[in-house]
């Protein structure tokens, strides 16, 4: 036994392990100090972040304000739409449940494949859309085989719904989803609620702010991957407001009805006393869900191609070259200037000639000699050359701005166009030319570089009709009556209206348009906008517009105001390619004049 | 002569005293067998609360491993201490194989993780069982060493040996926590038995010049942990989510903590692991500081008793046994908890008894019943060269 050898060691031992057991005391107090430092010092920092963790904010989602015309017929609403629903960690077998539902609900190869991206893309308890728009047979359907359907569950959601169809769908516009773009521009958080949708045209994005409501929140707990496990509290969403236009649904579906035997075409009805719409229609429409689910890029192509434009709001932003309807300003630039006086006559000869170049009237032998009167009966040229000319540019500028031409409206509507006045100024800017007096007829009768939209064209004849600076606009939020008075007089006015009063009278362009009614005949002016030059040979080989293919065919106009005693109404009608003014256009605008006066909107505020 | 009149109670038989199986049980200290119970039972209501309120998956299955390793615990504190220095050489290599049978294993079976060898009711790691052998073996070495063996640098060579076969084997696994742990074991061993200071500022100094070699055969996951430690706000929903979510566990517990079963952070899922390594952040969520600092003492007072047994022993391989697996625990109970509170990198270190699993369970129980078994033969006399 080699014990005393033992005793040294046991000491070393000992005297070791009282240091590393002091080592332990240490680390102790360290752990000790740590803990204090935590849970007692800091408490209320990780306590906060452990709310911060536990709580999240839930928008929820406002519905959508409804859209009303001025009766409060609905424009646009929303409906209930029933969608189906996975929830793909409820279900043993994603497959199978799919293929009961298709006995139910049949879903194309498309539907299958979007069903499973989603499936593969979102967490398993996040909902994925298997298919909405469900009519309720399939809704009662699933709702009974629910045993058989696992993880199917159907939720009731809103849809919006446009009773006017396509009628409406341009001056409406329409909802869809949120784009990138739209999240850069808008920091409202309810934009990227799944499936939340937002006005992209029309009325739904003039008022998209209003009509979108306000988003509510729910505070809910959630687990560490989101998952809630209860609702906290909760504070409800705001539907957004009711918005009321000056709309007339009726007269709107009857402009509607009456563009559609045409092409293409615009029609604008409104106030003349205070600037109301009553009905602004561009044909083609389109349909009214055409934005809710991805567009097919074949029918993309076609709608993007159709030279008749459904896509584009034609009444506010079509530009046209407004033709003969344009004389009303030039008449206007020659009297308010006094290079002519409403005595003026011109004799017509079927031409007229500045400098080098001729320009024709549209009657080749001429129209003898003409005042005022019967150059707008007539829709003579040569007149309005003449009185181009003697007024000048500027002058014609001036008046044309004045009528609201060559500036937008300022209509609440998004894409509204400016149209163009020519003048000096504007092609030095664009061509770093002169003016040359060669130009200044065309621009005389409408011709040349003028261009407007039909809003605008309707605008200047309810300006000539009330001399007054009215506005267009289209809701119905603080109807005014008193607007500026324009800086014509009266009396030169007057030459201007008795002419359009004579274009609807026996003998002028637009005779068998007027309205017969007593009481509620319409004056006004018809036009027909050369789309296409014919050349000097063409003339000379007798090519007459008439035998040009439809879209080189002349744009007909028509623009008008009625009663003509007392105007009310104003309207304004262009058919694209469609000929003539009087025999196109006018009828048109005879029938929703008459219509507007019958059903007298302006009576209802 | 202090040893004579230190075993005046054997006195009558000259070397060993034999004890009846009678009074080797009543030799088991209650005190030690009671703190063990409490610290099953904490484990217990602490697999519960991670299940929600649940005895499954968790806790049932904890209690029942308990019950099992506790009667083990208390047959191994029978067992002679002769005995199990005898087998200490054995078991050490039959490990050593194990460990590199698995790996091997592992490696051609192309079965990477697996680590474990499953034995019903639990997989048992090679590694975590590795421990208790190391401390066997050098228990063993060291038993036959005089103070003046131990200065002599070439009496150390087996024994370092006996450390860095295993650690090298381990960190190759790869496990770096537990490749540490023995490496630790190994250093406090060496420490207590009178190994020089300066010797171990040596190994440090080499260790720390090796450091940029070591950081070049880390696996890229090892080298984020470490960087992750160092800056954790730099990943916070990375590698950094654990340690920061542990944190607000922590520290929204407050000082008397959420109340049982209402811990938001662990009950919701932020905590990761909830049910293993991060369990101490769970249960001081719930029963906040005090609840924590009682858990602590709980075990430091085991600690404390495995230390006084050492120091207790009469035979050298005793009280190294004792001592270096009451180091052993206090390593692990450190390393874990530590770690759930951001002061060290995230290893895989569980909390003994309480982090559900069932080999480190196995291991600390093993490691309790030879404490218990040193308590018990703390007066078996065994000559050096002779067992």
């Amino acid at each position: 036994m080699n014990l005393p050898a033992d005793l040294p060691r046991r000491r070393t031992l000992g005297r070791r392990a009282a240091m590393l057991g002091g080592l332990h005391v240490g680390m102790l107090g360290l752990l000790g100090a740590r803990m204090y430092q935590l849970q007692i010092r800091d408490r209320e920092r990780y306590q906060t972040l452990a709310d911060e963790n536990r709580i999240a904010i839930r928008l929820l989602a406002p519905s959508r304000g409804t859209i009303v015309d001025r009766y409060g017929t609905p424009l646009a609403h929303n409906e209930r739409n029933f969608r189906a629903l996975l929830v793909a960690e409820r279900t043993p077998s994603i497959d199978r449940t799919l293929a009961t539902l298709q006995t139910i609900v049949p879903l194309n190869d498309d539907d299958l494949q979007r069903i499973e991206r989603d499936v593969a893309r979102k967490r398993g308890f996040v909902p994925v859309l298997l298919r909405d728009n469900l009519p309720w047979e399939q809704v009662a359907a699933i709702e009974v085989h629910a045993p058989d359907l696992p993880g199917v569950t159907i939720e009731i959601g809103d849809v919006r719904a446009y009773p006017l169809g396509p009628a409406a769908s341009h001056l409406l516009g329409y909802v869809s989803a949120v784009t990138e773009a739209d999240l850069k521009a808008d920091r409202d958080p309810i934009l990227s609620l799944p499936g939340f949708k937002i006005g992209k045209n029309g009325v739904e994005r003039q008022h998209e702010q209003t009509l979108r409501g306000v988003a509510g929140t729910a505070q809910v707990e959630v687990n560490a991957v989101g998952r809630a496990v209860r609702e906290l509290a909760r504070d409800d969403a705001q539907a957004g407001p009711k918005l009321t236009l000056t709309l007339d649904a009726e007269l709107q579906k009857l402009a509607y009805e009456k563009l559609a035997p045409k092409r293409s075409g615009a029609a604008v009805v409104l106030d003349i006393h205070t600037g109301a719409i009553y009905a602004l229609a561009s044909y083609p429409g389109i349909a009214t869900d055409l934005f809710m689910r991805p567009i097919p890029q074949s029918v993309w192509t076609e709608l993007v191609q159709d030279p008749a434009t459904p896509l584009m709001n034609k009444a506010i932003t079509g530009v046209y070259a407004p033709g003969s309807t344009f004389k009303v300003a030039t008449a206007l630039a020659g009297l308010s200037t006094r290079k002519v006086e409403p005595d003026h006559t011109v004799n017509c000869a079927g031409h007229f000639t500045v400098g080098d170049h001729t320009f024709h009237c549209h009657l080749k032998g001429g129209h003898g000699r003409v005042g005022f009167a019967q150059a707008f009966a007539k829709s003579c040229n040569v007149f309005f050359y003449d009185v181009a000319t003697r007024a000048g540019i500027d002058a014609i500028y001036d008046a044309a701005s004045t009528l609201g031409l060559g500036q937008p409206s300022g209509v609440d509507l998004p894409h509204e166009s400016a149209g163009r006045v020519p003048n000096p100024a504007w092609k030095k800017k664009v061509s770093r030319d002169v003016w040359h007096p060669g130009e200044t007829p065309s621009v005389g009768i409408g011709q040349g570089d003028v261009r407007a939209n039909p809003l605008q064209l309707a605008l200047m004849v309810a300006r000539l009709a009330s001399g007054s600076a009215v506005s267009p606009h289209l809701t119905k939020t603080g109807v005014r009556n008193e607007w500026s008075r324009l800086p014509f007089e009266a009396r030169h006015l007057d030459v201007v209206k008795s002419g359009l009063e004579a274009v609807c009278s026996p003998g002028g362009t637009a005779a068998a348009a007027q309205i017969k009614e007593p009481g509620m005949q319409m004056a006004g002016k018809t036009g027909s906008a050369q789309f296409r030059r014919i050349t000097q040979e063409e003339r000379d080989e007798g090519v007459h517009s008439d035998d040009l293919d439809w879209d080189e065919a002349d744009h007909a106009l028509f623009v008008g105001y009625a009663p003509a005693n007392a105007p009310r109404y104003a309207c304004a009608v262009v058919i694209e390619h469609g000929g003539h003014g009087n025999t196109v256009a006018a009828p048109i605008a005879r029938d929703l004049l008459l219509e507007v006066q019958k059903r007298n909107p302006g009576a209802v505020v | 002569m202090s040893w004579i009149s230190a075993s005046s109670r054997t006195s009558h038989a000259f070397g060993t005293p034999e004890l009846s199986l009678a009074a080797k049980v009543w030799q088991i200290s209650r005190v030690f067998v009671v703190l063990v119970l409490a610290l099953g039972a904490v484990g217990v209501l602490g697999q519960y609360s991670a299940a929600n309120g649940h005895m499954e998956p968790w806790a049932g299955r904890h209690a029942l491993r308990f019950g099992v390793l506790f009667v083990g615990m208390i047959g191994i504190a029978l067992i002679d201490i002769r005995f199990l220095a005898r087998m200490a050489y054995p078991i050490y290599f039959a490990n050593l194989l194990l460990l590199a049978g698995v790996e091997a294993y592992g490696k051609i079976g192309g079965l990477g993780a697996q680590r474990w060898i499953n034995l019903g009711f639990v997989q048992l790691q090679p590694s975590e069982l590795m421990k208790i052998a190391l401390i066997l073996g050098l228990a063993r070495w060291f038993h036959d060493a005089t103070l003046e063996d131990v200065r002599r640098p070439t009496y150390l060579l087996a024994p370092l040996a006996m450390v860095l076969v295993p650690v090298g084997l381990v960190l190759a696994q790869p496990n770096l926590g537990t490749g540490l742990m023995l490496l630790m074991m190994g250093g406090a061993i060496f420490f207590l038995v009178g190994v020089r200071l300066w010797k171990f500022g040596l190994l440090i100094a080499c260790g720390v010049g090796a450091v940029p070699l070591v950081w070049r055969f880390m696996k890229d996951y090892q080298k984020r942990r470490v960087t992750t430690f160092l800056d954790p706000s730099t990943d916070p929903l990375g590698a950094g989510y654990h340690i920061t979510q542990s944190k607000i566990a922590l520290g929204s517990g407050g000082l008397w903590g959420k109340g049982f079963l209402l811990g938001s952070q662990s009950h919701l899922n932020f905590l990761p692991e909830k049910q293993t390594d991060f369990i101490f952040t769970l249960l001081c969520e719930e029963w906040g500081f005090w609840g924590g600092v009682s858990l602590l003492t709980l075990f430091a007072m085991v600690v404390a008793y495995g230390i006084f047994v050492g120091l207790r022993s009469r035979n050298q391989f005793g009280r190294i046994l004792a001592l270096g697996l009451s180091i052993n625990l206090f390593l692990y109970v450190f390393i874990n908890t530590a770690m759930v509170m951001g002061l060290i990198p995230v290893v895989g270190v569980p909390l003994p008894l309480i982090s559900f699993g069932g080999t480190s369970m196995m291991a600390v129980m093993i490691g309790f019943g030879l404490i218990l078994s040193v308590l018990v033969h703390r007066d078996s006399r065994m000559r050096n060269g002779e067992i």
